[in-house]
């Protein structure tokens, strides 16, 4: 048992407050049923920092970069380090110091990037991890045996491994001994229990407090925009509108979404817009087949099939209009939007002439 | 011009744009062509009638001219089947930070506090943080598996979970980086990216203590429950058997409804109190243990850096917090004259037992008026009468919660732990208003 793991049981068995205890309703026993042994194996792969659920295997250096190269790099570089998509794995920046005392001696220096490898104390969550997890886009792919090998292709290019070395399930605990912040831990604080002590207070002084009031870090003005348009992301008809932080005045960016929405109402034209309909108030009065208050609509798009009648047909429901379909005049629909108003206008025309 | 008596006046109905003598004709003799023509010319002069009202200097226009929907006819029932916001409510969507993450599935999107009621967030509104992107699971196939110190290993399908005794409970989910981002300086302009990883709501689901007490787990050894996800990083965090066996559930209902799939959907666990890494989404599997598992999300990322180089491990309760909404960064005072200062005030520990509220940065500080109901582990809302003359000012609020705690300023807090602990910062936050009324995230020093 390594000396982190007995640290932790300590530390838990000072906390454990197990004395709870709860009657089962009548019934619920039998909901729920026992789990079989393969699917506990199936979904139980989790492995602990003493090495309870490892699967046997091994893997070597050579074998490992070849599968970090197919697999990993793309997102992490071809040695761990990049930082492009996300944090540093590994900077080779782990001196033979930390390995020896297990505690990262650069983790005090802000100017050093911090990596995966300069803050994991423990060798079984990098298995676990990237066992469980990796890679990115098809987790659950690799075998224990690639696992291994990339575990230790990872420790190789942080300096905690040889060239030649080979990761197994019999060399786990001593390699775990070797990581280089093994001893950067601390369970020392009031957070992981409710009951924990805080370590820090506030203060209770309600008049006159000495305290400093003056400001001593704020947004720079060219910083104001970098999260957008402040003014496009707060209710803008309320009490505090948002601050207009854009350096362009916004409307020259219309054109697009109305082309889109064109293009979007073309290639929908086939589709009865349903919704369309039904917010604009159409369906109140016209059904898709047989006349109801007004005109069906197959009537409708037969008789109107054919894009030069777009515009008329748009007049008409904007403007309303009588006469053409019998007794009962249609009014002027002006809550149809204009999105709407294309859909249902190309959808109209849409039919066969 | 029309006379003063016809100024200011309504307009007849649209419903009266018929005359007496044409209705009497239509209902007599039906609609002959002529008489269409009369209609057609009624609704004409109808649409003339109101475009053209006559508006004395005080008259609003908005309501001396009728609206179009004042006028007009409406959109039916379920025009949309799952009703949706106001679309004059577009600004109020969950956004993440520009450069924050390079991938939009391990990515955050964050609450728009700045403009939100009350105690609850809107489903459709609740922050999102994924590590692996997140799925689509259809219920009928998801299982949740108990086992490790138990005397049977059980599988639930989600149709057992939903006949078992169920609880309805309000809290908060607060990411334990919530704010991370301005523990060295201001680092964003608006509360939303602040403190949006922030959300609350009512869940419900089955407490956690019933499930292990069917499954039979051993009270001697056990210490410790791994949560894990049925997504494809399977997530999983190491949850304290403390809080497990007080009030955590496993949770399939959000604010009425099912869990939104970004939040879990169809079960997640629920732990108040705890940071939300270990609310884990898409649950399938509780085991039952008697040391942590240190995973990824345990080690290497949720543990805070402290300035000896140490990094603190298993920090998981979210300390007493409070921050005003509003007015708040990136918004602008309009006017002189009263304000309602709002926010929300939190703590893992219990609930928010006082609220007081500055406008001096913290030399002076008055009571808030809190919202009830004031629950434990939950949102609760706050409000302070507020007359602001065009004075800088700075507005902060503290919140002292049940246990006695005092809600830190900056410099306590920075103190003690640093500026590069990532996670875990509950620190006073300051909003400065300027002259010009506009309001500005600021620290103090």
């Amino acid at each position: 048992m390594s000396s982190w793991v007995r640290a932790t049981a300590l530390w838990l068995c000072t906390m454990a407050m197990i004395s709870w205890a709860a009657t089962l309703p009548e019934g619920l026993a039998e909901l729920g049923r026992p789990a079989t042994g393969g699917e506990i194996a199936a979904w139980d792969i989790d492995v602990r920092p003493d090495f309870v659920g490892l699967p046997p295997g091994s893997g070597d250096v050579w074998a490992g970069e070849e599968i970090w190269l197919a697999q990993c790099a793309s997102c992490h570089g071809d040695f761990g380090d990049s930082n492009e998509i996300f944090a540093p794995l590994v900077l080779g920046n782990i001196t033979d110091e930390d390995i020896a005392t297990g505690r990262v001696a650069s983790l005090t220096d802000p100017a050093v990037t911090r990596t995966t490898l300069m803050k994991v104390p423990t060798l079984s969550t990098l298995w676990d991890y990237i066992y469980r997890a990796m890679p990115w886009n098809a987790p659950k792919s690799l075998s224990p045996d690639e696992v291994y090998a990339l575990v230790a292709y990872l420790l190789n290019l942080g300096y905690v491994v040889d060239d030649d070395f080979v990761l197994s399930d019999t060399n786990m605990a001593e390699t775990q001994a070797r990581m280089p912040n093994r001893n950067g831990m601390s369970l020392d604080h009031g957070l992981w229990s409710v009951s924990g002590v805080p370590d820090v207070t506030g203060s209770s002084c309600t008049a006159d407090c000495d305290v400093a009031v003056t400001v001593t870090s704020s947004l720079p003005a060219y910083a104001m925009n970098a999260h957008g348009n402040l003014a496009e992301q707060v209710r803008d008809w309320g009490p505090s509108p948002g601050l207009w932080t854009a350096t362009e005045t916004g409307k020259e960016t219309a054109a697009e979404p109305e082309q889109l929405a064109a293009a979007n109402a073309a290639v929908e034209a086939a589709v009865a817009p349903e919704a369309a309909l039904n917010v604009g108030g159409c369906s109140g009065c016209h059904q898709m087949a047989g006349q109801l208050v007004g005109p069906g609509f197959d009537a409708i798009r037969t008789k109107y099939a054919g894009k030069e009648h777009a515009a008329y047909l748009r007049d008409k429901i904007v403007n309303g209009g009588a006469g053409v379909w019998g007794s009962m005049p249609m009014p002027p629909m002006p809550t149809v939007g204009e999105d709407a108003l294309q859909q249902i206008v190309a959808w109209l025309t849409s039919g066969e002439e | 011009m029309a006379s003063d008596a016809e100024q200011g006046q309504l307009q007849a109905a649209p419903e009266s744009f018929l005359s007496k003598d044409l209705v009497e004709n239509i209902s007599r003799d039906g609609i002959n062509p002529g008489r269409r023509s009369l209609l057609q010319g009624a609704f004409t002069a109808a649409a003339a009638s109101m475009v053209a009202p006559s508006l004395m200097a005080d008259d609003d226009p908005d309501i001396v001219n009728l609206p179009t929907w004042t006028r007009s006819l409406g959109k039916p029932v379920v025009a949309n089947p799952y009703g949706q916001p106001s679309p004059y409510e577009a600004n109020i969507v969950r956004r993440q930070s520009p450069g924050l993450t390079r991938t939009d599935q391990s990515s955050v999107s964050f609450t728009p506090l700045q403009n939100l009621f009350g105690m609850i967030t809107p489903s459709g509104l609740h922050f999102e943080r994924h590590h692996q992107g997140w799925v689509d699971i259809d219920p009928r196939r998801h299982k949740l598996m108990i086992n490790g110190l138990v005397d049977t290993p059980l599988v639930f399908t989600m149709e057992e979970l939903l006949r078992m005794p169920s609880v309805s409970r309000i809290h908060f989910l607060e990411c334990g980086a919530n704010t991370g981002l301005e523990w060295g300086n201001v680092a964003v302009p608006t509360v939303q990216y602040s403190h949006g990883m922030l959300s609350a709501s009512e869940f419900t689901g089955v407490p956690v203590s019933l499930l292990l007490e069917r499954a039979g787990f051993d009270r001697k050894r056990a210490n410790v429950l791994l949560a894990e996800g049925a997504d494809g990083s399977s997530m999983t965090r190491t949850i304290n058997l403390e809080n497990a066996l007080d009030d955590a559930l496993v949770a399939y209902g959000q604010n009425g409804e099912m869990l939104r799939p970004e939040n879990g959907y169809p079960l997640r666990l629920v732990v108040p109190g705890v940071q939300g890494v270990s609310w884990v989404k898409w649950l399938r599997r509780l085991e039952v243990g008697d040391t942590p598992w240190a995973t990824k999300d345990e080690v290497a990322h949720y543990v805070d850096l402290m300035p000896d180089g140490t990094h603190r491990q298993y920090t998981s309760i979210q300390e007493a917090k409070s921050v005003i909404t509003a007015p708040s960064g990136g918004q602008k005072l309009l006017k002189q004259g009263y304000y309602d200062i709002t926010g929300l005030a939190w703590s893992g520990r219990g609930t928010a037992e006082k609220v007081e509220v500055s406008v001096d940065g913290g030399r002076n500080w008055r009571p808030a008026r809190l919202e009830g109901p004031i629950l434990p582990k939950a949102l609760t809302r706050f409000h302070c009468d507020w007359v602001w003359q065009g004075e800088e000012a700075l507005l902060q609020s503290r919140v002292t919660d049940s246990t006695g705690y005092i809600q830190p300023s900056r410099a306590q807090l920075v103190a003690v732990r640093g500026t590069r602990s990532i996670y875990h910062n509950n620190a006073i936050q300051t909003w400065r208003v300027g002259a010009d009324g506009e309001v500005h995230n600021v620290q103090l020093g």
